[in-house]
């Protein structure tokens, strides 16, 4: 299974503070292990949110909203995509994650991808899943 | 934590840490059955042990250290046992067993622990059968229950597959060193066979009502993105997981809504996975800059990067495709592969060629009892408009054929060239 491992922001990544050597080594070993042990796919690190936006949809309008973003917790600093077998899996290895914020606080969370070949289709195919399944044909002949 | 939480994380911390943990093993005992005992039993003292005092901190360096001290009393015992009954009967049997250095330091080098286990796992003295089974429950940390349900043969047979290869391992006193260079490279290509024999049986099942089994396939890619970091040299490894991957992006696009097998063409490409095939690319790449000329497994990952690369199946170069296949086929030999190479053929200078190169084919004593062979000509046949004859091909596959689903699929095709055939008993 897939899972996306969310590195919440903090006061620190919103500051756009540099990692220390010390930290960004820690974070390197860790990712060696995951790409040796063929659980890495991808990830990256954000910016913070003063480089983003945010565009709202509301009643066939959209606004944009320049960042800095206030709700912090709400927002990511950074993400990786991890090919694993359990969740379980998943926590041991975010277990051995290198503390984002040492002596503060951080938050990491981590949230299953939908499998389209096991959750889409096959046998756990929902009626909503064949109706749509149904209706894209429909719409493609 | 409840007991049966601890117990989760216990099988989550030994999916992490067994080949690791084996691979240190296997250094310091030299035997695939000692080293795989030490390690159950280390387990065994911490399934008793964590759910009171909590998960240590590191509990790899906990399993490895608790398995350690009982190789050395094992050691210690065997010694004092040697003593009593003098050393002369190793003598004897021409084999001195070489005291291991156990005080090594454990992560002295953690490739070479895991290239030393696969090697040993995927050695030739095995059975292709056996490679694979060991392999998986080695490098791949799965019981032999989840390796017997992923090739739906009952749980015995694996265990006793996996009982017999390490017997046999211990027999032919296969050596635990690690090769360099090219004695190295020389042993790849068996250790490549089952990494891909594993992927194959998940990405077109040759048994069963499931049409693919994912997770076989993300099994054998996560073995071989393991393998393309030790072995990271090797062209060949890169070109494997390239193929895997661009394989495995096609996966979700595969399987239609009642399980049916969804042909390439048919395939909607906007489902297809652009972080597998991005990633397959890259390791194309890689496997390209090694190797002049490519490899088996690079060229057939250059004929999947030719279908990832075309947005729409009529953008397909077929004429470079067939092109790889002319090599593919000087490499190889394989009828299997003039087969494949048959299809594109057919795509690319139209059927009446193709079916040529197939008759070609029909006395190949390979593909007697390949259902891919009548299939072939009975597409061939019917994009020529000899319907009737077709449809005989489409049953002759049926009748090869071990997967319900494609057996219902042919079965399909017979009928509708005007076949008097029913529809399949056995596919639901």
């Amino acid at each position: 299974m897939r899972v996306m491992v969310m590195i919440k922001a903090t006061k620190d990544s919103e500051a756009g503070a540099p990692p220390t050597a010390e930290a960004l080594a820690q974070m390197n070993r860790f990712n060696d292990e995951l790409l040796r042990a063929g659980v890495l796919l991808a990830g990256d690190g954000l910016k913070p949110t003063s480089h983003g936006k945010l565009v709202r949809f509301s009643g066939g309008k959209k606004t944009v909203i320049d960042g800095p973003f206030t709700e912090t917790k709400e927002f990511i600093a950074g993400y990786e995509l991890w090919e694993v077998k359990s969740m379980d899996e998943a926590l041991e290895w975010i277990r051995r994650f290198p503390d984002p914020t040492p002596g503060g606080e951080s938050v990491i969370e981590v949230r299953p991808l939908y499998d389209m070949a096991t959750d889409g289709y096959g046998s756990a195919v929902t009626p909503e899943d064949r109706a749509r399944i149904e209706r894209e044909k429909n719409q493609k002949s | 934590m409840s007991e049966a939480a601890s117990r989760r994380a216990i099988e989550a911390i030994w999916r992490v840490e067994s080949a690791r943990l084996l691979g240190g093993l296997v250094r310091l005992v030299r035997d695939v059955q000692l080293a795989e005992d030490l390690a159950q039993e280390a387990l065994l003292v911490a399934l008793e042990r964590w759910p009171r005092t909590g998960i240590p901190d590191n509990p790899g360096a906990w399993l490895m250290s608790t398995a350690r001290n009982r190789a050395i009393d094992q050691l210690r015992m065997a010694r004092m046992r040697d003593r009593n009954h003098g050393e002369l009967a190793a003598d004897a049997a021409g084999w001195k067993p070489v005291p291991p250095d156990l005080e090594t330091t454990l992560d002295e080098d953690v490739g070479d622990d895991l290239l030393r286990l696969v090697l040993a796992a995927c050695h030739p003295v095995l059975s292709s059968e056996a490679r694979v089974a060991l392999t998986l429950r080695l490098l791949g940390g799965l019981s032999t229950e989840e390796i017997a349900r992923a090739f739906l043969v009952p749980e015995a047979t694996i265990a006793q597959r996996i009982v017999r290869a390490k017997r046999t391992l211990a027999e032919a006193r296969v050596p635990f060193e690690v090769p360099r260079g090219e004695a190295l490279s020389a042993r790849l290509p068996s250790v490549l066979e089952v990494v891909y024999l594993v992927f194959n049986e998940g990405y077109a099942a040759t048994r069963g009502d499931e049409w693919i089994r994912s997770e076989l396939c993300q099994d054998a890619l996560r073995l071989g993105r393991v393998l393309a970091g030790l072995v990271s040299g090797e062209s060949e490894i890169h070109g494997l997981v390239a193929l895997m991957e661009l394989q495995a992006s096609r996966l979700r696009s595969r399987v239609g809504p009642a399980g049916e097998p969804v042909r390439l063409q048919d395939q909607d490409r906007s489902r297809w996975d652009q972080l597998l095939v991005r990633r397959g690319l890259a390791s194309l790449d890689r496997a390209e800059a090694l190797a002049r000329p490519l490899g088996p497994y690079a060229l057939q990952a250059e004929i999947a990067a030719c279908h990832a690369r075309a947005r729409t199946a009529g953008e397909t170069d077929w004429t470079r495709i067939v092109a790889l296949y002319d090599a593919l086929v000087e490499l190889t030999g394989s009828p299997v592969v003039e087969l494949n190479r048959a299809v594109a053929v057919s795509m690319a200078f139209g059927p009446a060629q193709a079916l040529a190169q197939v008759d070609a084919l029909n006395d190949e004593p390979a593909l007697r009892r390949y259902h891919l062979l009548p299939t072939v000509r009975g597409d061939l046949l019917e994009k020529l408009g000899w319907r009737e004859e077709a449809g005989i091909e489409f049953e002759r596959a049926a009748a090869l054929a071990q997967n319900t689903r494609e057996r219902a699929l042919l079965l399909a095709r017979a009928r509708a060239c005007g076949r008097p055939v029913g529809r399949d008993q056995t596919a639901s």
